[in-house]
C-alpha cells in the first residue's frame, strides 16, 4: 500500500530549504565516481540536472530522442524566465514571487516547493548570465525585465522572443562541456520504453535505439526523468511533435503515482487552426499581451476588416471584465474569456474561433521600432505562418493546449513514489498548482536541475556507495526488455488499414471537446467511453509499416499514441473526481455568478495522486492534503 | 494544387539511394511544406508503402531538426525561413518539387532525407561553452555589458544548428556555424577569458571532423534561416589570427 509522504521539512517557510540543505547527507568525491545516474530527457531540466551532476563527479548517462540534446522543446519557450531580483525596485521579493505562483496556481500547489522554486530563481539568472546567455539589457548594461500575466511587477528576464532557446543553449553548452570531460555520456536517438526496478529501487531503463530498432539495457544507481509534458495528447498543441508521455507513463505503470493529470494549461495566444491538415499550433508569446490589446467586435457576425471597425464598436473584453490586470490576466482566465466570446458568437475569422490581438495603439505610442525590438521574431513568425502582417493589422489568436501542470507525483526531494526514481521540470507536478504563470516554467526547470536535485539526490545516494555497478543481466532487466519487445511486436502485428496519426487526431479531438477548457460530468463520462472505443479500434485497425528492427518513425509514433489513450482516460477520470473548478480545470457545474472558477477548499484542497492498477481499471486515488500556513485561501480575483 | 515530387529515397547508410517520383493531388495552399509531406506519407502508408523519413520536431522554426534541400536550396525558396515554416502557397501549382537531404561528407545520410549531424556536436564539445561551474557565479548585474555588444552576441547566438550553412556551401564548410558560437562568447566578457583557446580548439575540431574550407561565397549567409551574418566569420578569423599570434610570442 502506497503512503504519500511529502517530506516537507519543518520550520518557517523562508528557512525550510536552507536548513534542510545543510541536513542532507553528502557523497565524497571518491565515491561519486563509482555512482551512475541516468537522466532521461535533455531539455532545460534534464540538461541542467546532468551538467550539475556531472560537474559534481557522478557518472551520468543522458538520453534523448532527438539527434541532439539542443533540440529539446524547451528551445521553443519564447517570452521569458522569472526571478525575484527586484531590479525594477517595484516591490518584488522571493515572498511575492511565491505568493503570485500560489495564487496563480489557484491554491493547488505545495507551499514549500513553490517557495523553494522562488528562492532559487535568482541563482538561475546569475548562472545563465555566467554561462554567456545574452539576455536583453538596458542602455546602462544592466539586465532588462518585462511583465507577464497574473503579476503586477516586472520580473521576467528575456532574450527577445527566444528566451527558451537562449536558456536551453546555455544549458546545452554546460552539458556539452561535461560530455567533453567524460562525466556525461550522451545517448541520442533513444526512446525510453520502461524503467527497471530491482528490490523496490529504480535501477535502470530499457531504451529503443531509434536508428537500429534494437532494445537496449542501461543501469544506474538512480534514474531521473526529465521528460517534459504530455500536451501532445490533444494532437494539436503548441508542443513539438515528438513530445510524449511514454517515459513518465512507463514509470506510472511501474508504481510511480501520477498527480493532477487533468491540470493542463490551455494557452490563450496561439495562432488559430487554419486547415484540416494542421499538425501543430504555434504559440504567440504571452509577452505580447504587455503591449497587445485583445478584442472582438461588439456586433455578432461582423464582416468588416478589423482595421475598419471603429474604436467604439470594439469590445476589449479583458479590460472590461478585469480592469485591475486587463490584458495581463493569467492564462486560464484569458483562455476561458476568449472561448466565452467565441461561443457567444463574437469570434472572428472564417471559423469564428479566434479573437484579435491588436498592436495599433502600442505602435502609435512607442513607434514601430520599439515594438520590433521587443517582438520582432514573433511578428515575423506570425507573418510566415498566416501571410498577414501584424504591424498592419491585428493578429488573430485562439487558445491551444500547451503545458501540463500535472505529472509524476514527487516529494520535496523531487523523488517519485519509486525509491531512486526522480522527476524534474515539467514531467513532475510540483510547482504550478492548477495553473502555471508565464515565464515560471524555464525558471522551475533550471532551478530543479541546477540547484535542487544535486542536493537531494546525494542524500539518497549516500546509502548507495556500497552498491556495486548494477548488472544488466539481472532478471528484472530480462523481464522488462521482454515485455517492451512484446508490446512492439503486438503493435506491428495489428497490420490494419489506418495510420497512427489518424488515431491520434481523433483522440485529440475527443479530449479537446470533453476534457479541454470547459468540462462537465456528462461530457467527461462520454469522453471516457469514446476513448475506450477508439483504443479498441486502434489495436484492431492501426497500420505500422515496415519492421521493428530498423529506423521506423511510424512505430515511434504508434508507441506514443498507444500510451496517450491511457493518459487521456486518466485525465478525464481526474477531472471527474475533482468536483470543483480551479485554475485550468473548469467544471461548468462549479462557477461563480460572474462565470469564474469556484473552488471547494473544504473538500478539494489536495493533490490527487493516482495509482495504476491495470489498463481500463479504475486507478486508486490517493490524496495529499495541501496545508496553507503562509497564505490565506481566497477567491482568486484579477478584477 | 497538384505537384510532382522528386524525393530522394535511401533505405539506410550502406545502400545506394535514388530519386522516386510521386504525384500529389489536392494540396492546399495553406499547408506547410511538412504538412504536405505528412499528407504524402499518409497516402503512401494507406497504399502499403514505406513513408518518407524526414526530421522535424517543433515545427515553428526554432529546434533546427528539419532541413531539406528543396529545389536546389537549403530550406527551400524563401529567405530566412526554415523548412517547417515554409508554406505551399510559395510554390507554383502544377510544378515539380525536388527534395533531397543535406549533401555533405560531414553529414552522411541515415535514411531518405535524414542525415547525421553529430559532427556539429563534436565541434561544440571542443569549446562551445564557458567554463563556469554551477554555484560558482557572481550576481548577474555585477557584469554590466554594453547593450550593443550584448545584442550583437544575441544575433550570433540565434543559430539553430540546422546545418543549412554547410548544405549551402560548395565546400561543405561549417564556418558560419562555428563562427556564430565563437563570436557570441568572444563578444561577451564571460567568454573572453577563454576566447583564444576556444577558437583554436573549435577550428581544429571543425577541420578534423571533415568540414571544408571557406572560400567566401557567402552562400551560407544567404541560406541561413536565421540570417546570421558572415561578419561573424570575419570575427572568427580575427580571433583565430590573434590567438595564433599570441601563441607564437610565448
Amino acid at each position: 500500500m502506497i503512503k504519500l509522504d511529502s517530506k516537507i521539512p519543518k520550520g518557517p517557510i523562508a528557512d525550510k530549504w536552507s536548513n534542510y540543505k545543510t541536513s542532507l547527507r553528502l557523497v565524497s568525491p571518491a565515491n561519486k565516481k563509482k555512482l551512475d545516474i541516468i537522466v532521461v530527457g535533455s531539455g532545460l531540466s534534464g540538461a541542467s540536472s546532468a551538467s550539475a551532476l556531472g560537474e559534481l563527479g557522478y557518472n551520468v548517462k543522458v538520453f534523448c530522442f532527438q539527434d541532439s540534446p539542443r533540440r529539446a522543446h524547451s528551445v521553443a519557450a519564447q517570452g521569458g524566465i522569472n526571478a525575484a531580483k527586484n531590479y525594477k525596485n517595484d516591490g518584488d521579493s522571493v515572498h511575492r514571487l511565491f505568493y503570485d505562483m500560489i495564487k496563480g496556481g489557484d491554491f493547488r500547489a505545495r507551499e514549500a516547493n513553490v517557495y523553494r522554486a522562488s528562492e532559487v530563481s535568482n541563482y538561475v539568472i546569475d548562472h545563465f548570465t555566467a554561462l554567456g546567455v545574452p539576455f536583453a539589457r538596458d542602455y546602462g548594461g544592466m539586465l532588462d525585465t518585462r511583465s507577464f500575466g497574473g503579476v503586477q511587477v516586472s520580473r521576467t528576464f528575456y532574450a527577445k522572443g527566444q528566451t527558451g532557446q537562449q536558456c536551453l543553449l546555455g544549458t546545452y553548452s554546460s552539458l556539452s562541456r561535461q560530455i567533453a570531460k567524460g562525466t556525461v555520456k550522451m545517448y541520442e536517438r533513444r526512446d525510453m520504453l520502461d524503467v527497471v526496478i530491482i528490490d523496490g529501487k529504480a535501477r535502470g531503463i530499457i531504451t529503443r535505439n531509434l536508428l537500429t530498432g534494437e532494445t537496449e539495457r542501461h543501469s544506474a544507481h538512480a534514474v531521473v526523468l526529465a521528460t517534459g509534458g504530455y500536451g501532445t495528447v490533444f494532437y494539436l498543441s503548441t508542443l513539438a511533435l515528438g513530445s510524449n508521455a511514454s517515459a513518465a507513463w512507463a514509470a506510472h505503470k511501474k508504481g510511480a503515482l501520477f498527480a493532477n493529470p487533468s491540470f493542463i494549461q490551455i494557452h490563450p495566444t496561439s495562432i488559430p487552426v487554419l486547415n484540416d491538415y494542421q499538425s501543430k499550433l504555434t504559440l504567440m508569446s504571452e509577452s505580447l499581451r504587455n503591449d497587445g490589446r485583445v478584442w472582438v467586435p461588439k456586433e455578432k457576425d461582423e464582416k468588416r476588416h478589423p482595421n475598419q471597425i471603429p474604436e467604439a464598436e470594439r469590445d476589449y473584453y479583458l479590460e472590461r471584465r478585469y480592469p485591475a490586470f486587463g490584458n495581463l490576466v493569467p492564462r486560464d482566465v484569458a483562455s476561458r474569456a476568449a472561448k466565452e466570446r467565441c461561443d457567444a458568437g463574437y469570434g472572428v475569422g472564417d471559423t469564428g474561433l479566434s479573437v484579435y490581438l491588436d498592436f495599433k495603439d502600442a505602435i502609435n505610442k512607442q513607434g514601430k521600432k520599439a515594438i520590433e525590438d521587443k517582438y520582432g521574431n514573433l511578428f515575423e513568425m506570425y507573418l510566415k505562418i498566416t501571410g498577414i502582417n501584424p504591424y498592419e493589422e491585428p493578429m488573430r489568436i485562439y487558445p491551444a493546449g500547451h503545458y501540463t501542470m500535472g505529472g509524476l507525483w514527487v516529494d520535496y526531494n523531487l523523488m517519485t513514489t519509486i525509491p531512486g526514481l526522480y522527476s524534474v521540470g515539467e514531467s513532475n507536478f510540483s510547482d504550478h498548482g492548477a495553473n502555471r504563470l508565464g515565464a515560471s516554467s524555464l525558471m522551475q526547470c533550471s532551478g530543479d536541475g541546477y540547484f535542487i536535485l544535486p542536493y537531494t539526490i546525494s542524500d539518497y545516494l549516500a546509502d548507495e556507495i556500497r552498491t556495486p555497478l548494477i548488472r544488466t543481466d539481472h532478471d528484472e532487466f530480462d523481464k522488462a526488455e521482454k515485455a517492451a519487445k512484446e508490446r512492439i511486436d503486438r503493435l506491428m502485428a495489428v497490420n490494419g488499414k489506418q495510420t497512427v496519426t489518424s488515431f491520434h487526431k481523433r483522440l485529440g479531438k475527443i479530449l479537446w471537446d470533453h476534457c479541454g477548457m470547459v468540462r462537465t460530468e456528462e461530457g467527461l463520462k462520454k469522453g471516457i467511453e469514446m476513448i475506450d472505443q477508439l483504443e479498441d479500434e486502434f489495436w484492431k485497425e492501426v497500420k505500422v509499416p515496415a519492421t521493428a528492427g530498423e529506423y521506423n518513425q511510424e512505430l515511434e509514433k504508434a508507441i506514443r499514441v498507444a500510451d496517450f489513450f491511457e493518459v487521456g482516460r486518466l485525465m478525464c477520470q481526474d477531472a471527474l473526481d475533482r468536483n470543483e473548478s480551479c485554475g485550468a480545470h473548469f467544471r461548468e457545474e462549479f462557477q461563480t455568478e460572474q462565470g469564474e472558477a469556484k473552488r471547494n477548499d473544504a473538500e478539494y484542497a489536495h493533490v490527487s495522486a493516482y495509482e495504476y492498477t491495470g489498463n481500463r481499471q479504475r486507478e486508486i486515488l490517493h490524496k495529499e492534503p495541501l496545508v496553507f500556513e503562509n497564505v490565506e485561501l481566497k477567491e482568486r480575483s484579477y478584477k | 494544387m497538384e505537384f510532382k515530387l522528386k524525393i530522394w529515397r535511401q533505405k539506410n547508410a550502406s545502400v545506394k539511394g535514388k530519386f522516386e517520383n510521386y504525384t500529389l493531388k489536392d494540396v492546399s495552399a495553406e499547408m506547410s511544406f511538412l504538412q504536405m509531406l505528412d499528407y504524402l506519407n499518409q497516402q503512401i502508408i494507406e497504399s502499403g508503402g514505406e513513408p518518407v523519413h524526414f526530421e522535424h520536431d517543433c515545427r515553428e522554426g526554432i529546434c533546427g531538426s528539419c532541413g531539406l534541400y528543396i529545389n536546389g536550396r537549403p530550406h527551400g525558396p524563401i529567405t530566412h525561413t526554415t523548412t517547417c515554416e515554409l508554406h505551399m502557397r510559395e510554390f507554383k501549382d502544377h510544378t515539380t518539387i525536388v527534395i533531397e537531404p543535406w549533401r555533405s561528407k560531414a553529414f552522411p545520410v541515415i535514411k531518405d532525407l535524414v542525415v547525421d549531424r553529430s559532427a556539429f556536436e563534436k565541434v561544440i564539445q571542443a569549446g562551445g561553452f564557458v567554463n563556469a561551474n554551477t554555484g560558482s557565479t557572481q550576481e548577474a548585474n555585477n557584469i554590466p555589458i554594453n547593450k550593443k555588444i550584448s545584442d550583437r552576441a544575441f544575433d550570433a547566438a540565434v543559430c539553430i544548428g540546422c546545418g543549412a550553412c554547410v548544405a549551402a556551401c560548395k565546400n561543405s564548410s561549417a564556418m558560419l556555424f562555428v563562427s556564430a558560437k565563437v563570436s557570441q562568447y568572444a563578444l561577451m566578457p564571460q567568454g573572453k577569458v577563454e576566447a583564444k583557446e576556444r577558437v583554436e580548439n573549435m577550428v581544429a575540431k571543425m577541420d578534423e571532423v571533415g568540414f571544408g574550407f571557406c572560400s567566401n561565397t557567402y552562400a551560407c549567409e544567404y541560406d541561413c534561416p536565421k540570417g546570421i551574418s558572415v561578419e561573424f566569420i570575419a570575427q572568427m578569423n580575427r580571433e583565430f589570427f590573434s590567438a595564433k599570434v599570441c601563441k607564437s610570442k610565448k
